[in-house]
């Protein structure tokens, strides 16, 4: 347990031929089960574990192979949860446009954010996108289009492509995982592209791969764009579940429950964080009638990840069967 | 009454004071966080915990034993440090061989265990607590009028970061200090009992904390969110001052105070980011903080 490593990685050995097949099998595995889970469990819960699963990937893409902690993912995930349901309800357009308004806000916020918060390191980088993030948050609180406390409420779901109604929650819920399952497999495609090398090169040692002649400030940034912009595809999928925007999706709080589901999952790893956001997102629904006790607990499992558990459930597994998962 | 700007000078100066108040808080907060990092290289995300914590063990000391305020505000940071030393010992010194993020994130957890049990306890409404009779009233200084109470905070805290500043820099504790920030080891090597140190400086970081929650005790409403909300601006302040100097630290804390009240005089709408958005600029113009050390 006692790494010295910057951050928990999956064990070396990436040529490792099995290694490809077993990731589809889990994709498969994850697909059937996606396809099932509407059929025993509640749909509007799953579609939440999905939405947070994305959140999640999203995040980690950042921290596990960027090696960046942002503590304010919630701006981009709130942000665009407020986009896209402001634009589906007072713009009335169909819910694919919504997403993409919301996704390309994310986006946006992400460069200007981004921009400022790569040029300081470590922990000033976690810092300062907090303090952004909780900028958005009282931007959030002002503008006149959030509704303050409210939020924006009863959103419309809309027809996709103005064609296939989406108001119940069955057909809702195969758009959600449609979307869910896209995104995770586009943050694999990134993961594993030349990008992606690029930037473990850059978390395992900056100055070696600026001496390399890449330009690490320039994917530091890309990185952190598709990252927020990810985030902000979880964001505008939740506003369009609970056809709600709220204070709630843009507080500090979000940020740290993101972070808390990588950690938990197994930050670095891809299938971690969905893990993750299961586990988190089941505890708060079993634990919601006990009110401020979650937080309370939320808080325990954070410091015993920290102090016990710092690969996380997936981080271990795959630490005993030698494979990066 | 002449008035500058088109202002009221009674508004104008009343929102200075405010300002300077709310300076006094980023003051002592950010220079405890400071401290902190400089020996244990976390961030104490916990400050704004411990802060609400000194507030509501002042509350808790007032109301279950009828110990006031003056008492309270020795006993208090006392308390708390202590509270803040145990927590060193037994998880925070385990994270030291560590990256720091995950310091961050342990006192993270911490604040969120603190704020949620005080929460459950006590609701989230705020609690009264009465200013001490002796800083009751006030004096009227023509232009403006001046809260004994208000004008206690900022001597008070002034007092106590340049007594730090004192300590740190002037003695020979703090020449230790400032040796073992920059080369442990070596400073070990001299027969001196760093992690004594470094548990010791957690403690008074922590301490600090605690003090200002009791000065702001009856100024704000003592409640468990007290503390998140102004550890995050806590935290601009650090990014816009840097955390290489101690001096730094206080004017920063004392001048973005200062900056804010203005704000909500000239342009209220922008008072609650105006901090922020002096933290783009200076990451744009100084990078490294208007005191850092270019990394």
């Amino acid at each position: 347990m006692s790494t010295v490593t910057q951050t928990p990685t999956a064990p070396a050995g990436q040529s490792a031929a099995s290694t490809p097949a077993l990731h589809i099998a889990i994709f498969l595995a994850l697909l059937a089960a996606g396809l099932l889970a509407p059929f025993m469990l509640y749909p509007v819960f799953v579609m939440k574990v999905l939405c947070f699963a994305l959140f999640a990937c999203a995040f980690n893409l950042l921290l596990g192979y960027g090696g960046l902690l942002s503590f304010g993912h919630a701006a981009y995930f709130g942000g665009a949860s407020y986009v896209a349901a402001h634009a589906a309800k007072v713009w009335g357009v169909t819910p694919e446009v919504s997403l993409l308004l919301g996704v390309l806000a994310a986006a946006a916020l992400g460069l200007v954010i981004g921009s400022l918060a790569i040029r300081r390191q470590g922990i000033y980088f976690a810092m300062i996108t907090l303090a952004f993030a909780q900028m958005v948050y009282f931007f959030s609180i002002q503008a006149p289009f959030t509704g303050g406390e409210d939020g924006i409420q009863s959103v419309p779901r809309g027809d996709l492509f103005g064609l296939v109604s989406l108001h119940s929650d069955m057909s809702l819920y195969f758009f959600v995982l449609a979307i869910t399952l896209g995104g995770i497999l586009l943050i694999y495609r990134i993961i594993h592209s030349p990008f992606g090398q690029v930037l473990k090169a850059i978390r395992e040692n900056e100055p070696r791969a600026i001496s390399l002649g890449y330009r690490v400030n320039r994917y530091k940034l890309a990185v952190f764009v598709l990252s927020a912009a990810l985030a902000g595809l979880a964001g505008a999928t939740k506003s369009m579940v609970f056809q709600l925007a709220s204070l709630t999706d843009v507080h500090w709080s979000m940020s740290g429950e993101v972070v808390l589901m990588t950690l938990i999952g197994g930050m670095g790893t891809v299938f971690g964080p969905i893990v993750g956001a299961t586990v988190i997102v089941t505890m708060q629904n079993y634990l919601a009638t006990f009110g401020a006790w979650v937080t309370v607990i939320q808080g325990v499992i954070f410091v015993l990840t920290v102090l016990l558990f710092r690969e996380g459930f997936v981080g271990v597994i795959s630490k005993w069967i030698k494979k990066p998962l | 009454m002449f008035e500058l700007l088109g202002i009221p000078p009674q508004a104008l100066f009343g929102q200075l004071l405010l300002g300077l108040i709310n300076g006094s808080f980023y003051a002592i907060l950010s220079l405890g966080l400071a401290i902190i990092f400089g020996l244990l290289n976390i961030i104490n995300f916990a400050h704004g915990a411990q802060y609400m914590l000194g507030a509501f063990f002042s509350w808790v000391l007032l109301a279950y034993f009828g110990i006031g305020y003056w008492p309270a505000l020795i006993i208090v940071p006392i308390i708390v440090g202590a509270f803040g030393i145990v927590l060193e010992r037994t998880m925070i010194s385990r994270l030291y061989h560590l990256d720091h993020l995950y310091g961050l994130l342990l006192t993270f957890g911490l604040a969120l265990i603190i704020q949620g049990l005080v929460r459950n306890q006590y609701g989230i409404s705020g609690l009264p607590y009465a200013i001490p009779p002796q800083l009751a009233g006030g004096q009227n200084l023509g232009f403006m009028f001046l809260p004994n109470y208000r004008g206690w905070v900022v001597v008070a805290s002034l007092v106590v970061c340049l007594a730090t500043w004192f300590v740190i820099e002037k003695t020979r504790l703090g020449a230790y200090l400032r040796a073992a920030t920059e080369n442990p080891t070596l400073v070990g090597a001299f027969g001196i009992n760093v992690p004594r140190m470094i548990m010791l400086t957690y403690g008074f970081g922590v301490a600090l904390a605690a003090f200002a929650g009791v000065l702001a005790a009856p100024v704000y409403s003592v409640n468990p969110n007290m503390g998140a909300d102004l550890i995050i601006v806590v935290f601009a302040v650090v990014v816009i001052g840097g955390m290489g100097s101690i001096l730094g630290s206080i004017v920063t804390g004392f001048g973005l105070g200062i900056i804010e009240g203005l704000t909500k005089v000239f342009y209220p709408e922008a008072s609650s980011v105006i901090i922020f958005v002096i933290m783009a600029i200076v990451l744009l113009v100084k990078p490294a903080g208007l005191f850092g050390k270019a990394a």
